[in-house]
């Protein structure tokens, strides 16, 4: 054993470390840090002004707002009932219960591109969902004259990323509860806390963290979301088109340089956001163990 | 999943509540996920049973089945080899650097799938890093099955990683201590202590890997050129259809996708109710 592995790691008498950890590391590099570098590389011919000019551009402001925008709601939608589905899953007993519970991975099971081209069909017009908010129907003339769009607009683009987002809030904070001790209930009922207030004041405040941790997963992996959205969002310059869109059109009029900037920024502030998470599941856990 | 549902009353909210919170949350449920995958069969039969069979048996749609079952051939036993050697040195050694590294892995679930097609492009496209080189010596990468193949195992890195290193951090070492003990060699110890040990988590990751590796769109979207019977996965196939305006066969070649994502949630879900505690604690998402 030579100096280094000597003070890098405690001895162990199972053999392979070298051959293990050598393979992970140089696999995890031929796949994932060497082409990841290589965005880099083309991103830095721009030089950090170059980007920032890529990414104050109209058309590409337009739509990371856009992505991040509709992520947010969606992941505020998915955290409502994301929290409401992981309740009733852990607290009630209802028929087909085991069922409901595996249906919550769909998102996470059905192809993106599949899920893509039925919800465009299902919220167009003259979709099964879409024609209920026309502007014949009674809910749809309440949106004015032409009724409420759905497929082909920013609506769309959220209802897409709502889809894909939820089974992250629901498991996340689905153990958590399942967790959480009664007594602790008990002593706040027993105090003469409401049900309202012992969930306001109790139970909440220790579903938070695992909550938020939840909503980020749903945040982050809808603002990179594609397959999905693609469809049903339209991709109107400047209205329904989201970024990773943008990236496939910089590439497909051969702008390298263009696509590898729009994805540096995307990937900076998802960087950032799993920063946050993991920063979250490290307070979750401190919290669980106190 | 199965918490004790309770009946004291202080604890719980009343019956009304109790409907009332079941009723929003499984409507819910069955709006936005039930009522899609019911959808998409009732599309690709939307014209019967023969132009769905003629949809599905048509010789792009059947090209693009078998690419999409060699990219998930390939792809998943690398990424299982990859993950069986990762948890190994994770979990059975201490080493400087160990939580950066599982930071690491996990990288490729916080990338966008369109960027994670990119990365190929600018490195082994005909403008990219290797691009010259590759073309010099009449190298396809991208616009090829090289590519798709690059990019799945891009996107699908972490399945099988993250499954196994917490559930073979949590099963220690003792156990192949106690092997080589007696005597046993590193090899026999892995193939007779520790993979039945494992098998069931491992299994659980190759599911969910493959049903992603099959699936993936957006990572495989940007290398494979979309070049109809030579590099068009299902999912790409279903887009060309879909653009098409031949939405009974897109939904046709979308439904054995989806029938792909049932039988996966029914395999997993199986794995869970009968080897919970095999598979991984925090083996959920």
């Amino acid at each position: 054993m030579s100096w280094s592995t000597a003070r890098l790691r405690q001895p162990s008498v199972i053999p392979g470390f070298r051959l293990t950890l050598g393979f992970s590391l140089a696999y995890l590099f031929l796949i994932v840090l060497i082409p990841l570098g290589a965005l880099l590389l083309k991103a830095g011919e721009l030089g950090i002004g170059g980007i920032l000019d890529i990414a104050v551009d109209r058309r590409v402001l337009a739509a990371l707002k856009l992505s991040f925008g509709a992520s947010l709601v969606a992941a505020l939608i998915n955290g409502v009932f994301g929290l409401m589905l992981a309740w009733v899953l852990v607290r009630y007993r209802f028929p087909g219960k085991k069922i409901v519970d595996a249906i919550v991975d769909l998102p996470f099971a059905l192809p993106t591109a599949v899920a893509g081209i039925t919800l465009a069909t299902l919220y167009a017009k003259n979709g099964w969902v879409g024609s209920l908010f026309g502007p014949q129907t009674w809910v749809g003339s309440l949106f004015g004259p032409k009724g409420l769009m759905i497929a082909y607009t920013p609506l769309g683009v959220i209802m897409a990323l709502t889809f894909v987002g939820l089974p992250f809030v629901v498991r996340t904070v689905q153990p958590v509860l399942a967790d959480f001790d009664a007594e602790t209930e008990e002593a706040a009922a027993s105090l003469g806390a409401s049900r309202l207030s012992t969930f306001i004041r109790v139970i909440f405040p220790a579903l938070l963290p695992a909550l938020t941790t939840g909503f980020a997963l749903a945040f982050a992996r809808a603002v990179g979301e594609y397959g999905s959205v693609i469809f049903i969002a339209g991709n109107i310059p400047m209205v329904s088109e989201i970024a990773p869109l943008l990236i496939v059109t910089k590439l497909e009029e051969y702008n390298y340089a263009g696509a590898a900037a729009i994805a540096v920024v995307m990937l900076a502030i998802s960087f950032v956001l799993l920063l946050v998470i993991n920063l979250l599941q490290r307070w979750n856990q401190a919290r669980m163990r106190a | 999943m199965d918490g004790a549902p309770r009946s004291n009353d202080a604890t719980t909210e009343g019956p009304f509540l109790r409907f009332g919170l079941s009723g929003i949350a499984l409507l819910y449920l069955a709006l936005f996920l039930v009522l899609p995958l019911v959808a998409v069969f009732v599309e690709a039969f939307a014209k019967g049973f023969g132009p769905f069979l003629a949809a599905i048996t048509e010789p792009d749609a059947l090209s693009a089945v078998k690419l999409t079952l060699i990219v998930a051939a390939i792809s998943v036993p690398m990424n299982l080899v990859f993950g069986v050697a990762a948890a190994w040195a994770i979990a059975k050694y201490e080493f400087w650097g160990k939580s950066f590294l599982i930071t690491l892995i996990d990288l490729p679930f916080s990338v966008s799938p369109v960027i994670s097609g990119l990365v190929y492009v600018l490195l082994f496209g005909a403008q990219g890093l290797l691009g010259p080189w590759l073309q010099e010596h009449d190298i396809k990468i991208i616009f090829a099955v090289p590519g798709i193949v690059l990019a799945t195992i891009f996107v699908t890195f972490p399945f099988i990683a993250r499954e196994l290193i917490p559930l073979m951090q949590e099963q220690g070492t003792s156990e192949e201590e106690a092997a080589l003990s007696l005597g046993a060699s590193g090899w026999q110890t892995f193939w007779r202590v520790t993979l039945p040990n494992i098998r069931w988590g491992l299994l659980y990751g190759v599911l969910l890997c493959n049903a992603r590796a099959m699936g993936e769109f957006g990572a495989v979207s940007v290398v494979s050129g979309h070049v109809r019977g030579l590099t068009n996965t299902m999912p790409l196939h279903v887009e060309i259809l879909y653009n098409e305006y031949n939405f009974t066969a897109s939904f046709a070649v979308a439904s054995l996708l989806a029938l792909l994502a049932l039988v996966t949630l029914v395999l997993k879900s199986v794995l869970e109710w009968r080897y919970g505690d095999e598979i991984a604690a925090s083996a959920r998402h």
